[in-house]
C-alpha cells in the first residue's frame, strides 16, 4: 500500500478511518468553525430554524467580524448586529464559542485572527465561509471555505461532506532575493498554472527554502491556494511552526490547561510526526521552482493568474497603492513595506492606504514606529478591516483609475467601479510603486 | 428536486466567470435574495456581452445559464447562488473537465436552488445554442438528457452520488435533517 499525504491522513483521522483516498466521498469531523459578518446571517438562521438554536457539542467556534466593519453602512451595521446577538445567545449557553468583537477593540482580519489568537495548530479540520480559510494550511491544519448553507450545517451537526483531494506537490529550493517574498512565489505558480490550475486539488507547499519561510509568508502562500482554484493549501509543521505556537502560548498567557482545551482537542496530538507527508505518498503533480531565480511580479487585470514581471511592464501610473489584507496586511508585511517607505515619500497623486489586519498588528505597528514611516512617507491609515480589498469601503476606485495591491484578487469591479483596474503584488513592489508613481519592483 | 426544467437560455461563453461578476461584493451587504438577484451579473462586461442578463428593470427572463469553464471561481459568497436563483435560473451548464470552482458548485448543491450540470468538453453548448433559445433538460435518468426544440437530444455528463442524493433532499439543510429524524427512530 502506498504512503498517504498529509492532507489525506488529516482526513483520514476525522472520518474515523485508516485512509482515505482522492476521490472518495467522506463526512468529515469539524474542529473548528470560522464565521464573519458577510456570509453568517443565513447560517444563523439555519440554526435557529432548522436546528432548535443548538450548536454541535464538541464544535470550536470562532466568531471574527472584518468585512464591513467598523459597520460601513445601515445594512452592514444590521448583519453585524444579528452575529452579536448570536454570540450573546450561544455564550450564555455555554457553546464554545470565542468572539472577536469591535467592542473592545480586539478584533480583526478573520485569516489573521484565528491564527494570531492561537486557534489554528497542525492536524485541525477548519472550515471558514469565506474563501480564502485555506490560509490556515500554513500551520499544518487542513482547511477550506464553504458556503453560508454549509456553515449553518456545521455549526448544528459538526461535520460536513467532502470530496478527498488529490495533492498538488510545490516543492522550492534556493533563497529568496531581497525584493521577493512569499506572494512573488505564488503569483509565480498561478501564472504557470492558471486559476483552475490547481482546480479542487490540495496545494502541499515543501522544500528546502520553505524552511526559511516565516509562518506570515507562508500564510501568505496558503492563503492564496483558492485563486488557483484549490480546495486548501498546506505546509507540514515544522520547528518554525512549533516556534510560533509556543511563543503564542506566551504571548496568550494560556495556563496549562487551557492549551490543552484549545491547542490539543482530540484530534490534535502533541506530538505532530503523524502530519507530514509520507515519502511514497501519491501526487496529482510535482511542480518545482527555484527562488533564488524569481523577480518581482505583478498579477495585471482581470485575473491573479495574469502575471507578467513588475520590469516589463512600461509606465503604468497609479492613483492607488493598498497594502493589507489577509493576504498582505499582516506585521511583517508592513516591515517589508516599511523598509522601502522609511524616509521616502509616496510620488505625488498617489494615495497609499494602510490598513492593518488586527488591532495587535496596529498596535505593534505604532510601538514600532511603523506607523510614523507610514505617515511620514504621506499615507493614510485604516482601523483593521477587509475594507477595500473586496470593493467594501475605506478605498473605494472610480472609474478608470488604478491600483497596486498587495490583496489576492483583481478581477473586473473588485476594488471599486467596473471599470476601475487592480494589479496584485508583494507589499514591497506596492511601496516601491507608491514612491515611484507608477508600478515597479523594489531593488535588490 | 425538479425533473424537467424548461426554459430560455443565456449564453456567457467566457472562462473563469468569478463570484464578484455573479454578484458584486458592493452588494454583500444584504443577504435578501429578491435584493441581490437585482444585481445578478452586473458587473460583467457589456462589450462582450451585448444582450445583458437582467432587463431594465431588474427581472430575468432566462431559466438555464450555459457558461465557460470554472465557473464561479473566487470567492465563498453563496450570494451568487442566491442571485442566480432568485432571478429565476434554475440550471448552470459548464463544460468538462473543469466546469464549476469547487465552492460554488457546493453551494449550489447545499443550497439546492440551482442545479450545476456539466456538458462533455467537445460539445461547446455556446457554439450550439443562443441567448434567448427555449430548451429543456430531463433529469430523470442518471445522464440528464437537454433538448432544443424540434432537434437531437444531448446527453450531459452524469449528475450522481452525494451530490445527487442532497439535491434530491432539497439541499444539505433538508438532508442533515432527514439524516437526524432517521437516526432517532
Amino acid at each position: 500500500m502506498t504512503g498517504q499525504t498529509i492532507t489525506e491522513k488529516i482526513l483520514a483521522r476525522h472520518a474515523g478511518k485508516d485512509r482515505v483516498s482522492p476521490g472518495d466521498t467522506i463526512e468529515s469531523t469539524v474542529d473548528t468553525i470560522m464565521m464573519h459578518d458577510v456570509t453568517s446571517k443565513v447560517a444563523i438562521d439555519i440554526v435557529n430554524n432548522d436546528f432548535n438554536g443548538r450548536v454541535a457539542d464538541d464544535l470550536e467556534i470562532v466568531v471574527t467580524p472584518d468585512h464591513y466593519v467598523p459597520n460601513k453602512d445601515i445594512k452592514s451595521a444590521k448583519l453585524y448586529q444579528q452575529l452579536k446577538r448570536f454570540v450573546d445567545k450561544q455564550i450564555a449557553e455555554g457553546a464554545n464559542i470565542r468572539a472577536y468583537m469591535v467592542e473592545g477593540g480586539d478584533y480583526g482580519v478573520c485569516h489573521v485572527m484565528l491564527p494570531e489568537k492561537g486557534h489554528v495548530i497542525p492536524g485541525k479540520v477548519i472550515v471558514g465561509g469565506d474563501s480564502h480559510t485555506c490560509t490556515y494550511g500554513a500551520w499544518g491544519a487542513f482547511s477550506t471555505g464553504i458556503g453560508s448553507t454549509e456553515a449553518g450545517n456545521v455549526l448544528a451537526t459538526g461535520k460536513l461532506w467532502f470530496r478527498v483531494p488529490e495533492s498538488m506537490k510545490v516543492e522550492v529550493t534556493g533563497e529568496f532575493p531581497g525584493n521577493v517574498m512569499a506572494k512573488d512565489l505564488f503569483l509565480r505558480f498561478v501564472g504557470d498554472v492558471g486559476v483552475d490550475g490547481a482546480w479542487y486539488k490540495a496545494i502541499e507547499l515543501c522544500g528546502e527554502a520553505v524552511k526559511n519561510m516565516s509562518m506570515d509568508e507562508r500564510s501568505t502562500f496558503c492563503n492564496m491556494a483558492i485563486e488557483a482554484g484549490a480546495k486548501s493549501g498546506i505546509v507540514a509543521p515544522d520547528i518554525v511552526t512549533a516556534g510560533h505556537l509556543i511563543n503564542l502560548d506566551c504571548v496568550l498567557k494560556r495556563s496549562d490547561e487551557q492549551r490543552h482545551k484549545l491547542l490539543r482537542g482530540k484530534f490534535c496530538s502533541t506530538n505532530w510526526d503523524w502530519v507530514r507527508s509520507d515519502a511514497d505518498a501519491q501526487y496529482y503533480e510535482t511542480r518545482k521552482y527555484d527562488v533564488s531565480g524569481l523577480e518581482p511580479l505583478v498579477a495585471c487585470p482581470d485575473l491573479p493568474s495574469n502575471v507578467k514581471p513588475a520590469s516589463e511592464l512600461g509606465d503604468i501610473k497609479i492613483d492607488q497603492a493598498y497594502i493589507g489584507g489577509c493576504t498582505g496586511g499582516k506585521m511583517e508585511d508592513f516591515e517589508a513595506a516599511a523598509q522601502i517607505l522609511y524616509g521616502k515619500r509616496t510620488a505625488r497623486g498617489v494615495r497609499l492606504l494602510i490598513v492593518p489586519s488586527t488591532a495587535d498588528i496596529q498596535r505593534k505597528m505604532v510601538r514600532q514606529g511603523l506607523y510614523d514611516t507610514f505617515m511620514d512617507a504621506g499615507a493614510v491609515f485604516s482601523a483593521p478591516t477587509c475594507g477595500a480589498c473586496l470593493g467594501g469601503y475605506m478605498g473605494i476606485l472610480a472609474p478608470g483609475e488604478v491600483a497596486i495591491s498587495s490583496t489576492n484578487r483583481n478581477f473586473r469591479g473588485r476594488m471599486g467601479d467596473p471599470e476601475s483596474f487592480v494589479y496584485l503584488a508583494s507589499p514591497k513592489t506596492v511601496a516601491a510603486s507608491a514612491i515611484a508613481g507608477c508600478i515597479t519592483g523594489a531593488k535588490k | 428536486m425538479k425533473l424537467t426544467i424548461e426554459g430560455k437560455v443565456y449564453v456567457a461563453r467566457e472562462d473563469d466567470i468569478n463570484t464578484d461578476l455573479i454578484i458584486p461584493a458592493r452588494y454583500l451587504n444584504t443577504s435578501d435574495p429578491k435584493e441581490l438577484a437585482k444585481h445578478a451579473m452586473e458587473d460583467l462586461d457589456p462589450k462582450r456581452h451585448q444582450i445583458p442578463f437582467l432587463n431594465r428593470d431588474g427581472s430575468c427572463d432566462y431559466k438555464i445559464l450555459i457558461t465557460g469553464k470554472n465557473f464561479g471561481c473566487g470567492s465563498s459568497r453563496e450570494h451568487a447562488v442566491w442571485a442566480l436563483a432568485a432571478a429565476g435560473i434554475e440550471a448552470v451548464i459548464a463544460p468538462s473537465p473543469v466546469p464549476f470552482a469547487r465552492i460554488f458548485y457546493r453551494n449550489c448543491i447545499n443550497e439546492g436552488g440551482v442545479l450545476p450540470l456539466e456538458c462533455d468538453e467537445s460539445g461547446k453548448l455556446g457554439d450550439y445554442l443562443k441567448t434567448g433559445e427555449s430548451i429543456s433538460i430531463d433529469m430523470s435518468e442518471e445522464r440528464p438528457v437537454l433538448t432544443r426544440a424540434n432537434e437531437a437530444k444531448m446527453l450531459l455528463r452524469p449528475f450522481t452520488g452525494i451530490a445527487r442524493e442532497i439535491m434530491d433532499a432539497g439541499g444539505l439543510t433538508a438532508y442533515n435533517k432527514r439524516k437526524l429524524t432517521s437516526l432517532l427512530q
